[in-house]
């Protein structure tokens, strides 16, 4: 670990002031994702700003929203009453993450922003794009039952040959993603507000963004809209063991239903793209339907057609149909 | 026969003596000694595996603050037992264990190159990330399938006749051709790593020239002790090796690995205490593993589920200076009643680090492919799995043509059918779901060879009546000190307050290293015999002190006393025999070893284990629900911490099953799964209620205190037995470890 100052801002003003003009500077939170990459080399901040101390904690419904501050922690947002009614399935992706030490400790801006688990990503000796861009992507050929299957331009007619088949690790923003949520961020130019679907970035030619958050940009909030699905959403998670594990696939599907008849869906994909993976077709697919597994099987190989399998991850295409099949048959409470 | 169960009211077992320590955090590991002076190491590990060093860049290194010393095989001082180098720097020959610092050239992956000492371990971590070294790159073999066919007969074992490695064979050949229902399959286990939580480390210090102690985590601080005074050539008692606490080894640290040498060099070459811990990333390429294998088994039976034959062939990965030999194919020699059995075993050396021994090495391996097996043949046979293996039970080792010393593998399997409710599963693969569950049950036999060696313990009875008992053996899990004690408790007479019991330091009486499940029979048989020559000097003593008329004191001891015979039961407390004869302490050390039953007798532990499984239909999951393991090895000792073994051998053998694998990029050489988010260990919520049964019957053969080994046999045939339950709940047979999704979706 290279040596760094580190600073203590009080005000969100503060903040943004210290980052400014230091491109090197980084936001430290809960630091379980920062202090790893800082530990193997893989982030070397030239300096350190802890916004621990900074208001940004809250978590309230106001209007037709709920508002959580950026700070506020995973497991906080997990077990409060307002996220636990109003959008169940942010409250399940959360407790699916991790452990509970680390959510503890994790907060909501540092999990829209944690890094990839890519094991060429974490290792300075080998090659990686999104590191070192320019080097080449060390899982492209190597390593990669844990990779993508969804890039850039997919289902669009037309793959991207992509730069890096890393897949996004958060869980937290599977859910956010299937649902309507703004990201609120704060810079020298003042607020912005990024819907999520824009937010986090699919791989193109500059694997080393992640986001579309500016130089020195602090998030302070997330809103996530207020929807008819909390009665019938489910998040799935498939891993190699059975906590404590990133998602190998995870589905996040939330339904709308009345009637015995679906009116409203949505669905976003973990673990499989970039950035959690929307399928934007689910709603045209399934509205005024009936729901039943054979239903859930044609829509699920329909977005799988466009999937294009790494060397070791083709048993991803079928595993990520099964898991929408019985994600979706959990909503809606079919067996 | 007592059959041990936690819920047997009777259990006097005592809970670990080191428990409330080790929670509290009041235990000192080898990093954890505040030794004035000290300085931290951090090693700088190779980016190729194979391949020689060309320059080291150390300048910027050097420059960092708090920076001592960048220490490679350019500066590193010379070790006195090791052969002169020679220019240029030659390959070293088959056998010989890797020397740091010593040539330029690269024989694996995270060889230590250099070695950064600094003032704090942040300054080393930091100086390091800064050395730069380049290579002459030559070509790697690191791709145990691509290589396989380059596979040959260890030279250890052709030049030795008696190596149980040879080519075995019994009975005849054409049994198996002629077989009614046959099997040939093969299986595969990849690499996998012990990675006990505490990471290896070692804090080096020079007391003098020709003196030196070491706090190192290790399995064996006697031998750790021999091969350190070998190597600086110093006299072996100038070398003290400390190991009291051990946060979990596996095996990992039965050897002295070069990290070990490097702190010490550097210790002497600075002449200042040394500190080095290995960073997680650094346990992979530092301190062995479970090596690749690949094993072929080909199994006939007739229709009446008589076993014709059995080949056994296995193929293991070693390093190009070293020959890691395992058991792999032996167990299919001794288990089960084959009259005609052959089995081969093959090495393939590549470029990676020399494996090592990995709880149940070998045997954990070799029980996998078996196990697997005879499952697949009691399938094809339509015959029930447990069924097979009975009709098939060995009644003397059908290898020595010996009688067991004591078996009792039947009641095992009849208690472990019983409990986990064997007879009511439906026999049909896939064919129960449990709220939407695959469903599955699947068994396993488990035996490890019987391995006692001579150890020696010393007993000393101080004057208030309490008692001390010493043996340089370890504690790396198991609660060694805690079962000794209740050895010293019932031989005595004395209650465990009493008694204290000291482990873990080289200059204690001889031990071996606790390895191989031998602690237990051979430390344990010490403890006992030195318990027993103490427990005569105290009632000969107490025969040289007064009584009434007609009584005598008698050879009996109970609560710290010697009992008087006839009707006057009153007794003499040892207090007060060492204060009659005006004794400080009373001293007795005794040594203990095997003799003449080891060629009368052929001696095993035995064990057995019934695992549930479910399956997601869709996601193609595993889960353990519930294990029922059990084991015949002899006397148990104390009953609470054997079964915390048998529980941690069944964790090891689900992450063995499920999860554990060490994927490796062979382009480079080089392990990826360099983390815990990589390389998966089971988590609590991954272990399912384990039920732990023994039969608990002295073998007697075996030694004084009746007692066999349960650390090996408590993983040897888990992931077998898991394996066949998977198999029983979704039809599909896996025989490639770990049993992940893509292998049944
Ligand atoms: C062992 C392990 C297992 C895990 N398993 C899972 C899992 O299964 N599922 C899952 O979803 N996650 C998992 N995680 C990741 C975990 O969720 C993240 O590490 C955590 O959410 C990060 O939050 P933090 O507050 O600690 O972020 P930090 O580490 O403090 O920061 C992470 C990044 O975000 C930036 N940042 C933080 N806050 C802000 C802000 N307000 N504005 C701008 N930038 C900011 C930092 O500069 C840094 O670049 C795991 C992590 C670990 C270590
Ligand atoms: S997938 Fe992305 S993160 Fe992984 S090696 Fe390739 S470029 Fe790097």
């Amino acid at each position: 670990m290279k040596p760094f100052p580190y600073l203590r801002p009080k005000t969100v003003a503060e903040a943004i002031g210290m980052a400014a003009d230091d491109p090197g500077a980084r936001y430290i939170a809960g630091g379980t994702n920062l202090i790893d990459l800082m530990k193997r080399g893989i982030a070397s901040p030239t300096k350190l700003i802890d916004i621990n101390h900074l208001p940004l904690k809250k978590i309230e419904h106001r209007y037709d929203r709920l508002r959580i501050g950026a700070l506020a922690l995973n497991s906080d947002v997990a077990i409060h009453k307002a996220v636990v009614t109003r959008q169940p399935l942010l409250a399940q992706a959360l407790l699916a993450g991790a452990s509970g030490q680390l959510r503890n400790m994790a907060t909501i801006g540092g999990n829209l922003l944690q890094r990839t688990r890519c094991s060429y990503f974490y290792d300075l000796a080998l090659p990686c794009n999104k590191r070192k861009p320019g080097t080449g992507c060390g899982a492209e050929g190597g390593i990669n039952r844990t990779h993508a299957i969804f890039f850039a331009g997919n289902g669009f007619g037309g793959i991207e040959k992509s730069s890096c088949l890393a897949v996004h690790p958060s869980d937290m923003c599977v859910a956010l993603t299937a649902v309507d949520t703004v990201v609120v961020v704060n810079g020298r130019d003042g607020e912005r507000r990024i819907q999520m679907k824009d937010f986090l970035r699919l791989s193109t030619q500059q694997p080393e963004l992640d986001t579309n958050l500016g130089p020195g940009e602090l998030v302070t909030a997330i809103e996530v809209l207020d929807n008819a699905f909390a009665k019938h959403s489910h998040y799935l998670k498939v891993r190699d063991r059975a906590s404590y594990a990133f998602a190998l696939v995870s589905v996040a599907a939330a339904l709308q239903m009345d009637g015995g008849r679906i009116w409203d869906a949505r669905m976003a994909l973990g673990g499989v793209a970039h950035k959690p993976w929307r399928y934007w077709a689910i709603d045209l697919m399934l509205r005024g339907q009936v729901p039943s597994e054979k239903l859930f099987r044609e829509v699920a190989e329909h977005e799988m057609e466009s999937a294009k399998a790494t060397e070791q991850n083709a048993f991803k295409i079928k595993l990520t149909s099964n898991a929408i099949v019985a994600a979706l048959k959990t909503a809606a409470g079919i067996s | 026969m007592k059959r041990q169960t936690l819920e047997n009211p009777s259990d006097t077992s005592l809970s670990r003596v080191d428990g409330a320590v080790k929670v509290t955090g009041r235990a000192t590991y080898s990093a954890e000694y505040a030794v004035p002076e000290l300085v931290h190491a951090v090693l700088v590990t190779s980016t190729i595996a194979k391949g020689s060093i060309t320059t080291i860049e150390s300048r910027e290194a050097e420059a960092v603050p708090g920076v001592l010393a960048v220490i490679s095989h350019l500066n590193a001082i010379t070790v006195p037992g090791w052969p002169p180098k020679k220019q240029p720097a030659e390959r070293m020959p088959v056998g010989t264990a890797f020397r740091v610092f010593y040539d330029p050239l690269i024989y694996f992956d995270g060889q230590p190159v250099a070695m950064v000492v600094a003032g704090t371990r942040e300054q080393a971590v930091h100086a390091a990330s800064l050395v730069r070294v380049t290579y002459q790159k030559e070509t790697h073999q690191t791709h145990f399938e691509k290589n396989i066919h380059q596979s040959g007969i260890a030279q250890n074992v052709q030049r030795s006749k008696n190596s149980p490695f040879q080519d075995y064979e019994r009975g005849d050949a054409g049994a198996l051709a002629n077989a009614d229902v046959k099997i040939e399959a093969e299986y595969t286990i990849p690499t996998q790593h012990h990675q006990p939580l505490e990471p290896h480390a070692i804090i080096a210090i020079w007391e003098a020239e020709d003196k030196l102690t070491v706090y190192d985590k290790n399995q064996g601080v006697k031998s750790a002790q021999g091969q350190l005074a070998q190597a600086f050539k110093v006299p072996r008692e100038n070398v003290q090796v400390v190991a009291t606490y051990i946060g979990g080894a596996f095996g990992s640290g039965i050897r002295v690995w070069p990290h070990t040498m490097a702190a010490v060099m550097a210790a002497k070459q600075l002449k200042r205490p040394v500190k080095l811990v290995l960073g997680r990333e650094q346990m992979f390429t530092s301190v062995g593993y479970r090596p690749y294998n690949k094993q072929k088994i080909s199994i006939g039976a007739g229709k009446d589920g008589r076993l014709a034959g059995i080949i056994h062939e296995g193929t293991g990965q070693t390093s190009m200076y070293e020959e890691h030999l395992e058991r792999t194919v032996l167990a299919s020699r001794a288990l089960y009643a084959s009259p005609h059995v052959a089995t081969r075993y093959r090495l393939l050396p590549l470029d990676v680090g020399t494996p090592t021994w990995m709880r149940g090495p070998g045997d954990a391996t070799g029980t996998f492919a078996l196990e697997s097996a005879m499952d697949e043949l009691a399938y094809a046979l339509k015959m029930d799995p447990l069924e097979f293996r009975l009709k098939n039970y060995a009644e003397s080792d059908p290898e020595r043509n010996l009688p067991w010393s004591a078996k009792s593998l039947r009641e095992c399997y009849e208690l472990g059918a019983e409990k986990i409710g064997w007879k009511n599963r439906l026999r049909e693969p896939r064919s129960v779901k449990r709220n939407g569950m695959l469903l599955g049950y699947g068994m396993a036999s488990s035996l490890y060879g019987f391995h006692r060696h001579p150890s020696k313990a010393r007993a000393v009875m101080h004057a208030d009546g309490s008692v001390t008992v010493q043996s340089a053996t370890m504690d790396i899990g198991p609660g060694t000190g805690t079962a000794m004690m209740r050895i010293v408790s019932k031989v005595l007479g004395l209650n465990a307050k009493k008694i204290r019991f000291e482990l873990g330091h080289s200059a204690l009486p001889d031990a071996p290293g606790q390895n191989g499940s031998s602690t237990i029979p051979s430390v344990g048989s010490a403890v006992h015999a030195a318990c027993e020559a103490l427990k005569g000097k105290l009632i000969g003593l107490a025969r040289e002190m007064p009584r009434g008329t007609g009584q005598e004191w008698s050879g009996v001891v109970r609560n710290g006393q010697v009992l008087g015979s006839g009707d006057d039961k009153e007794g003499i407390s040892y207090a007060d025999i060492l204060k009659h004869h005006h004794l400080n302490e009373l001293e007795v050390t005794e040594e203990s070893k095997s003799g003449a039953e080891r060629d009368q007798y052929s001696m095993y532990s035995f064990g057995c284990h019934f695992v549930e499984v479910e399956v997601d239909p869709l996601t193609c999951e595993v889960r353990v629900t519930r294990v029922v393991t059990c084991a015949d090895v002899g006397a148990i000792i104390n009953y609470k911490t054997a079964r915390s073994q048998s529980i941690g051998g069944i964790v090891g053998g689900i992450g063995m099953a499920l999860m554990e694998h060490s994927a490796m990029d062979h382009r480079f050489g080089r392990y990826v799964t360099t983390d815990f988010a990589g390389y998966h260990i089971p988590v609590n919520a991954d272990v399912p209620p384990i039920e732990v049964y023994y039969i608990d019957k002295p073998d007697m053969q075996a030694n004084p205190i009746g007692s066999k080994g349960l650390g090996e046999i408590a993983i040897v045939g888990v992931a077998g037995a898991i394996a066949n339950a998977v198999f029983h709940a979704t039809g599909k047979r896996v025989r490639e470890l770990p049993i992940t999704p893509e292998k049944l979706i």
